[in-house]
């Protein structure tokens, strides 16, 4: 396995098992709140804070976090103060930002819009050792708070007036929520790039919803499928000569169909196992009309 | 006795629209009170004002004794919210359900075994512990309303406050839900709780508030009429055609 010996390569790997496992882990939380698309969103936050990062030659991983969890923080509070406009405040945070960053890059000295499409679609072979330090900080955090917090977390999301009665922090979790995905946008913006950040969000998650039957489970699986597609995205990449993001945002697809299929046979299987002992409960009906006249005979 | 909640003189909108116009509601300890009124006079409003979800514009509100904006101790409530039939699509089994109820008193920490056994003795209560692995979507209306009981009772609450627990469940499961109500009144538990039907539910139910556009008719006895209408068996098509569009409720007041 040649592509293991590279430094570039293992760096390209580590990140993308590392997205794998992060953007579903918040994502699912996203998809049971029903805010699927909001780190799309975000992603389009994101890109002043690469712009940034060139204008000012900082890093642009860690401007695009500082920007990114800003405006998730600003989404959060549109969510709960402007619930009338909100839609529409959220429309220019999104195009504000992503007009912001073009904007910016073109302003810096050595900034060029080819340097932005490496953030926009992904570019999992420049990754820079500095970048692998910033991505597994961030990706850290990230498990540590969906897996940490599963149980609070779950409830917020499935219920949130619930969960105020029983005193849990709601603002708080649900703050800490946004700014999760936010930080899980600029993990991912290297891999698959800030377009496509959302699907590695969403599909795995809507793959798992097809079969499991718990929380945990889809949880669980959610994330396999996110590590399995990330990898095997990146390997593919590598040997194919062919774009990263897209390949793994296929393959994620291609996983959802997949399962979709086997999702039919599979609940087929568990009903006659869960009638296993084959009793039937046909009431036997006292013939209440001569059997001529059942067409049927 | 003490007072475990206190409401008085309550008004509330929503939107622009007068929910609630001076509400007076009290509740004391181990009494048992039952909200009715028709379709839109506010119940669930004043059930949600009760724990904080609907800001009160005027009037004041205290829980065992406390102002709302100042009471903290939320783990003394059990909530059973009305029931809506919004599903996210992401999977969760009645247990896992039922154990978020259970956050009231572990918060940000770890479940202990105490914890994990309440959800399964509240998971009994409703007789919903055969189908705790299932997931909650493949319930019916009236199981998915039993598991939200459960969820309230897993708390181990000095106070239940529920929306409409007997909707769309059926009268023998009524029967068992009551059963578990008396058990728990009798353990010293507050009831305030929506009802449209007393049904089974009747002979516990020490008082009735009675809400018509957002302001309290009654307060006192359950109006004897309503035990009629909800004997088993009693036939709700009433012969009136020309007040087949009013709820059969509002006449008795
Ligand atoms: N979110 C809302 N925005 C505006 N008006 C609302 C809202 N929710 C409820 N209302 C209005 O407030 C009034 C009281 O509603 P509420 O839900 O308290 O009634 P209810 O007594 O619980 O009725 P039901 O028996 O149908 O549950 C209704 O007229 C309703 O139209
Ligand atoms: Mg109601």
């Amino acid at each position: 396995m040649e592509l293991f010996s590279y430094a570039f390569m293992q760096r390209a790997l580590i990140a993308a098992v590392l997205v794998g496992i992060t953007a579903p882990a918040i994502g699912i939380y996203l998809v049971q709140r029903r805010q699927s698309l909001m780190g799309d969103g975000i992603g389009h936050v994101a890109l002043t804070g690469v712009g940034l990062g060139f204008l000012l030659s900082a890093n642009p991983v860690w401007m695009a976090t500082a920007v990114a969890v800003a405006g998730a923080v600003v989404m959060e509070l549109i969510r709960w103060y402007g619930r009338t406009r909100g839609d529409i405040a959220l429309a220019m945070l999104f195009y504000g930002g992503m007009a912001a960053g073009v904007l910016f890059t073109s302003l810096a000295p050595n900034g060029s819009n080819a340097n932005l499409l490496t953030y926009l679609f992904g570019s999992i072979t420049t990754v820079s050792p500095q970048d692998i330090t910033a991505i597994c900080l961030l990706a850290g955090f990230v498990v540590l708070v969906t897996v940490g917090l599963r149980r609070q977390l779950f409830a917020v999301s499935q219920d949130e007036e619930f969960a105020q009665v029983t005193g849990l922090p709601v603002r708080l979790l649900n703050l800490l929520v946004a700014v999760t995905a936010a930080v899980t946008v600029t993990v991912a913006m290297r891999v698959v790039g800030l377009l496509l950040v959302s699907a590695l969000m969403v599909i795995p998650v809507a793959a798992s919803q097809q079969i499991a039957r718990s929380f945990a489970t889809a949880f669980a699986l959610s994330v396999v499928i996110g590590v399995v597609v990330a990898f095997s995205g990146t390997v593919t990449s590598y040997y194919a000569d062919v774009p990263s993001g897209a390949t793994i945002v296929l393959l994620a697809i291609g996983v959802f169909v997949t399962l979709t299929l086997l999702a039919a046979p599979l609940a087929k299987k568990r009903a006659r196992r869960a009638a296993g002992d084959g009793t039937r409960c046909t009431l036997e009906v006292p013939a209440a009309r001569p059997t001529e006249d059942d067409v049927r005979v | 006795m003490d007072t475990v909640i206190s409401m008085r003189g309550a008004t509330a909108t929503l939107g622009s629209r007068p929910v609630l116009r001076g509400v007076d509601l009290t509740v004391r300890r181990g009494e048992v009170v039952a909200l009715l009124g028709a379709n839109g006079s506010g119940k669930s409003t004043a059930i949600r004002a009760v724990v904080g979800q609907v800001p009160l514009t005027s009037g004041g509100l205290e829980l065992f004794g406390t102002p709302l904006n100042r009471f903290r101790d939320w783990a003394r409530i059990g909530y059973v919210p009305q029931r809506t039939t919004a599903a996210s699509g992401v999977p969760a089994t009645v247990r896992e359900v039922v154990s978020a109820g259970r956050l009231a008193r572990t918060k940000l920490g770890l479940p202990r075994k105490a914890d994990r056994r309440a959800v399964e003795h509240a998971l009994e209560l409703v007789g919903m512990a055969d189908r705790a692995a299932d997931p909650v979507e493949a319930l019916s209306g009236g199981q998915h309303q039993r598991v939200l009981i459960a969820r309230a009772l897993s708390v181990e609450p000095e106070l239940l406050i529920m929306d409409e627990p007997m909707a769309g469940v059926d009268l023998a499961s009524q029967e068992v839900l009551a059963g578990t109500l008396r058990e728990q009144v009798s353990l010293g538990t507050t009831v305030l709780l929506v009802l449209h039907e007393l049904g089974p539910l009747e002979p516990l139910i020490d008082r009735a508030v009675v809400l018509r556009d957002g302001c309290v008719v009654h307060d006192g006895p359950p109006p004897k009429a309503q035990g009629q209408h909800a004997l088993p068996g009693h036939d709700h098509v009433h012969p009136h055609a020309g007040h087949a569009a009013e709820p059969i409720r509002t006449g008795l007041f």
